[in-house]
């Protein structure tokens, strides 16, 4: 068996194979980026809560109308988008910090979630959809997480310079940006709805507790690799694509669950990027190599 | 004298001058109720220089915040004459910038071309020059590329001065500039601060180091929550003025009663 047999063979020989590479690849280009903000902004943890606060959402959408990729994605989206609007408007509005809020809120959420599924517990459906049926996603799917791949790549293009200006300054962009220095705030709740939008995205394909890994590994791991907010966004999209694959082939050779698998394969990369890539890893902490003369 | 008419401590300054840019009425601001300035009326001139002084805890970044609209005052108002909030040039004191974000210099300070290029507008060769000019400026030529997680406080401090540069502001408010700051620098900033005098822009900058207060900013505002002295500096930085400004309390009192002067 050729190394072309174990890579491309898979893909080459079944269709569900393909389909799970297209919706790998639909998934890094919106991931990638938002997660290089999310890192940016030092929400890194944050990406986390709202994967948990997506659960109940998703959840309901499935008591309500089984197994329908619209509803629990609906669902799911609402829920997330909930939980950081209110999370943002009692920091805003109270003396306590966004990230407290956030917490309080995906904790409700998160058992709200678990307690609506487990009034379901035996269903194996719905455990598919809480970890993920990436190898069995139909056209509806596929269709899903390239639309939010495309409203993502677009919106980014769109609003690229306020986005980056309210992680790097937010108080210059209040001053200078008009709108009644409220364009910061738009932005902000506009990046809230992509992070949620790849979220719901995720868990169709990784399922809901690692819909996050994707977004988040990648994106950490392009810190070792550039300095540039849009070098970083496309090594995060190529190291989530790369992930992608790998670990699809890992599951397909090793009779592996895909979510999990994908998710560690982008672990790997993390570790490998931190240990070796050449901007502030354990390699040039550990040889830095000899002085410049100035 | 009755209630009605009284507006401020006996021999407080009345400093409005007919031509000026802001005018503060009567202003009172704080945190939680707490007075941090309290009533105080004036202008600052088109074209002036002004240092504004006073112990910790005084209220002189807090007077800026109300300039440029980020804090809504208890009492009074801020009323700025032919500019919008716009038009302002606000420097923070530094601890508000990300400084690891990974962006570089020439980046940091076209962004003082805003106002100009909005969202979408691109911005072409006289805009990058017009950068370029303004990191010649403050001594940063060749620092283009330089990722600002690189720089040193001091050449930060310069960055941001060269963005101000590019923002064309007519009134420039300065908070702390120089706290931190080499001696060199501080020289080539101030020598930036004389040009913007120069070109008839009003510059306000808190600061606290009086003697280059004396030696660089014609007028002076000395502020312990109550304003003290507003005037020339020679004057207003007078021994007296000096010892009423140090006796300011500087803790919050509690059980401070709700104060009853009138808010004209």
């Amino acid at each position: 068996m050729t190394l072309f047999d174990l890579t491309a063979g898979p893909f080459l020989e079944f269709a569900f194979m393909r389909r799970a590479l297209a919706a790998c690849l639909a998934l890094s280009l919106g991931c990638g980026p938002v997660g290089v903000l999310l890192v940016l902004r030092r929400m890194s943890l944050m990406g986390d809560a709202m994967s948990h606060a997506v659960l109940p959402g998703a959840a309901i959408g499935f008591l309500a109308a089984g197994l329908s990729l619209w509803a629990m994605g609906i669902g799911g989206f609402l829920a997330g988008l909930a939980v950081a609007l209110l999370a943002g408007l009692v920091s805003r509005v109270t003396a306590l910090r966004e990230d407290a809020s956030f917490a309080a809120f995906y904790l409700i959420s998160l058992a709200g979630g678990v307690l609506i599924v487990s009034l379901r517990g035996s269903n194996v459906d719905l455990m598919h959809v809480l970890f993920g049926t990436i190898l069995a996603v139909d056209d509806a799917g596929l269709l899903l997480v390239a639309g939010i791949a495309t409203v993502t790549l677009l919106t980014l293009a769109l609003l690229y310079r306020p986005m980056v200006l309210e992680c790097f300054d937010s108080g210059f962009l209040r001053a200078v940006g008009g709108a009644g220095g409220r364009l910061g705030a738009a932005c902000h709740l506009v990046f809230l709805v992509l992070v949620v939008l790849n979220l719901v995205g995720g868990f169709q394909a990784l399922g809901t507790l690692m819909a996050v890994g994707l977004m988040m590994l990648p994106a950490a791991s392009a810190r070792f690799w550039a300095e540039g907010v849009v070098a970083l966004a496309l090594i995060a999209m190529g190291l989530a694509f790369a992930s992608g694959i790998g670990g699809l082939l890992l599951s397909f050779h090793f009779n592996l669950p895909s979510g999990p698998a994908i998710v560690l394969a982008a672990g790997g990369g993390y570790l490998l990027s931190l240990t070796l890539g050449p901007v502030g890893s354990l390699r040039t902490r550990w040889f830095p190599g000899r002085h410049r003369e100035a | 004298m009755t209630l009605a008419s009284y507006n401020g401590p006996p021999d407080a300054p009345v400093n409005a001058p007919v031509d000026a840019i802001v005018r503060l009425t009567d202003l009172t601001l704080g945190y939680r109720r707490h007075p941090a300035v309290h009533h105080l009326s004036g202008g600052f001139r088109e074209g002036s220089l002004t240092a504004v002084v006073g112990p910790n805890g005084a209220g002189k970044s807090t007077l800026l915040k109300a300039v440029v609209g980020a804090l809504k005052p208890f009492d009074g108002k801020v009323t700025l004459h032919g500019l919008t909030a716009r038009d302002i040039g606000y420097l923070p004191q530094q601890a508000e910038v990300e400084r690891d974000f990974p962006i570089d210099v020439l980046d940091t300070v076209l962004l003082g071309h805003w106002r100009r290029v909005g969202i979408f507008r691109a911005i072409g060769r006289t805009l990058t020059r017009q950068a370029e000019e303004a990191l010649a400026a403050v001594g940063l030529a060749g620092f283009e590329r330089r990722p600002i997680g690189a720089l040193s406080a001091g050449q930060f401090q310069r960055v941001l001065f060269a963005r101000l540069l590019v923002q064309d502001a007519r009134l420039i408010l300065l908070d702390e500039p120089f706290t931190a700051i080499d001696a060199r620098t501080t020289a080539d900033l101030l020598d930036v601060v004389r040009r913007w005098h120069g070109e008839r822009r009003t510059v306000v900058a808190v600061l606290h180091d009086m003697e280059q207060v004396r030696a660089h900013f014609p007028d002076t505002l000395l502020l312990a929550r109550e304003p003290v002295a507003w005037g020339r500096t020679d004057e207003a930085l007078n021994p007296a003025n000096l010892a009423r400004a140090r006796m300011m309390a500087e803790a919050w009192d509690d059980k401070a009663e709700v104060c009853r002067r009138s808010s004209s």
